[in-house]
């Protein structure tokens, strides 16, 4: 489904937290975890699947599709094929928890109908019906990363791309929102996740890639977080 | 399509409400820009006004002797009535003279009676002429006098010609003219810019406030009109709120300075302001609509670039 294909990335201001010829693949339905220490890499590489950022050489998939030859025209369309999630959560401030959600919907060009319907479904899946009339600032941090991800959900995604997801969370929750992440993958939909978490990565028992530097040092199909 | 433009518009009135102090702030400059530029226009106008009616007290008058012939007088005044440089020529005939010289001095028991003890009307006709410009009264003034030098010596038919004596404050009022033509326009367009980039300045600060959200919004694979689109609405009613601010901030301002304008620089203001209104609104909003619009569509481009 993504296939990174010899990538590196190299910046001129000589950060470390490029990327050193990474090769690996997701499949469709997987629940990777990619673990490293802060400056590794982790955040570039997901941001290369967004086309938040671009490759130094080498190429990046999404299924047959080179990410970073979209014209920037398309980019929208493509963008919608991948629900974000933030360790700052990236809520729209001015906007309730309802319209935040229903936001990702409006700019999908979804009926009223359907966003009436769908936005209520996924407020519910993370438990937050009875906050839907609530702006960012009068949530906690963990209602708000569960706003965050039935935005990042409600579209019916491909992939869920999860920036250190529970890096800002309590331990309850973080471990609501790990919860959450593997029911969506339980439901169909492809998760790949950074984390800082040992925590986290051993609850889930799934894939792990753990970087380094830039490079993938370990790939473990049933990891643990090996540091 | 529709829905798409129907959420774009919910989302800029949504907006301006929502970031209130914001807009707030935005409309209050664009207002000061506005009523900046609106005070230029009217200080345009009363400048104007004045200056053509000093130039319209400025003539170059021609008198002929009392006993030159109509016929050569009718071909003089056809002559300069002809000059491309001249506006107006007025003709007083003798006995026109006559009965201003009596209105004149009526009262005056002495000049009357001196007039009756002539027994004929000493005085003779003139001729006012108008030039366009105050600079072209050199060459009006230059023509007569050679009309004056060509006469025949026996028989004169110009008796004088007072642009030499007028000549100092023509050349005054010349220079005047031109440098507070020049002064004005060039102050116009200092303020015109300054207002603008003020503008610009203030909308690209409110714009700044909303990177985040710009940010966020593309990540959610908003397309780049769904993004740009409540912004460039939220220009557009700060323009126009703005607009109407001015027009309004203007009618008490104008209906107590017109009677002053009117006394000293012979135009009411405010009967300006409410004669020439519909030019005046479309003048001011359509700066402020097109100010706004286009300093909030400059502004998220910067954000929208990848």
């Amino acid at each position: 489904m993504i296939y990174f294909d010899n990538v590196s990335k190299h910046y001129n201001d000589g950060r470390a937290s490029g990327l050193e010829e990474i090769t690996f693949q997701v499949a469709p339905k997987e629940f990777v975890s990619i673990v490293g220490h802060s400056g590794a890499g982790k955040t570039t590489l997901l941001k290369m699947i967004i086309a938040e950022d671009f490759p130094s050489a080498g190429t990046v998939f999404y299924e047959s599709l080179d990410i970073h030859r979209i014209p920037r025209s398309k980019l929208p369309q493509y963008r919608r094929k991948i629900g974000t999630i933030f360790q700052d959560f990236k809520l729209l401030p001015h906007k309730t928890a309802y319209e935040n959600v229903a936001f990702a919907m409006e700019a999908n060009g979804r009926t009223d109908d359907e966003i009436a319907e769908n936005v209520p479904q996924a407020l519910a899946l993370v438990d937050l019906e009875d906050k839907a009339f609530n702006f960012p600032h009068e949530l906690s941090g963990g209602e708000k990363q569960r706003v965050a991800i039935a935005r990042a959900i409600v579209n019916q995604p491909d992939i869920i791309i999860a920036d250190e997801p529970t890096g800002n969370l309590d331990p309850i929750a973080t471990y609501e929102v790990v919860q959450i992440l593997r029911k969506i993958n339980d439901l169909g939909t492809t998760v790949i996740m950074t984390t800082h978490n040992k925590g986290v990565v051993d609850e889930i028992e799934r894939r792990v890639i753990t970087m380094d530097e830039g490079r993938i040092i370990r790939d473990d199909a049933d990891g643990k977080y090996v540091l | 399509m529709l829905t798409g433009l129907r959420r774009i518009v919910k989302a800029g009135f949504v907006g301006f409400w929502r970031n209130a102090y914001v807009s707030l702030a935005s409309v209050f400059v664009l207002t000061i820009a506005l009523f900046v530029i609106g005070s230029t226009m009217f200080l345009d106008q009363l400048l104007t006004t004045s200056l053509n009616t000093i130039q319209s007290k400025v003539d170059i008058n021609v008198y002929f002797v009392p006993d030159a012939p109509l016929d050569e007088i009718d071909r003089i005044r056809d002559a300069v009535t002809a000059l491309p440089e001249v506006a107006v020529v007025t003709f007083t005939s003798r006995e026109d003279a006559l009965e201003e010289y009596r209105s004149r001095n009526q009262g005056n028991e002495i000049a009357l009676q001196a007039l009756e003890e002539l027994n004929e009307n000493p005085l003779g006709a003139t001729i006012a002429v108008q030039a366009r410009e105050t600079s072209q009264y050199e060459s009006v003034a230059r023509y007569l006098d050679e009309q004056k030098a060509l006469e025949d010596v026996s028989s004169p038919v110009i008796d004088v010609i007072n642009y030499a004596r007028n000549k100092d404050s023509i050349d005054t009022l010349t220079g005047i003219i031109a440098a507070v033509e020049r002064t004005s326009f060039f102050v116009m367009i200092v303020l015109l810019l300054a207002s603008t980039l003020i503008t610009f300045n203030t909308i690209r600060l409110a714009i700044y406030t909303s990177r985040e959200e710009i940010a966020i919004m593309r990540l959610v694979g908003a397309s780049n009109m769904f993004i740009r689109g409540p912004f460039m609405l939220q220009g557009i009613m700060y323009g126009l709120i703005a607009g109407l601010f001015t027009l309004a901030l203007f009618y008490p301002l104008l209906l107590w300075i017109g009677p002053e304008t009117a006394a000293f620089f012979e135009i009411n203001l405010f009967d300006y302001y409410m004669d020439n209104f519909q030019t005046i609104f479309g003048v001011l909003v359509g700066i402020g609509v097109t100010l706004g619009l286009v300093s909030s569509t400059f502004a998220v481009a910067r954000y929208l670039r990848t």
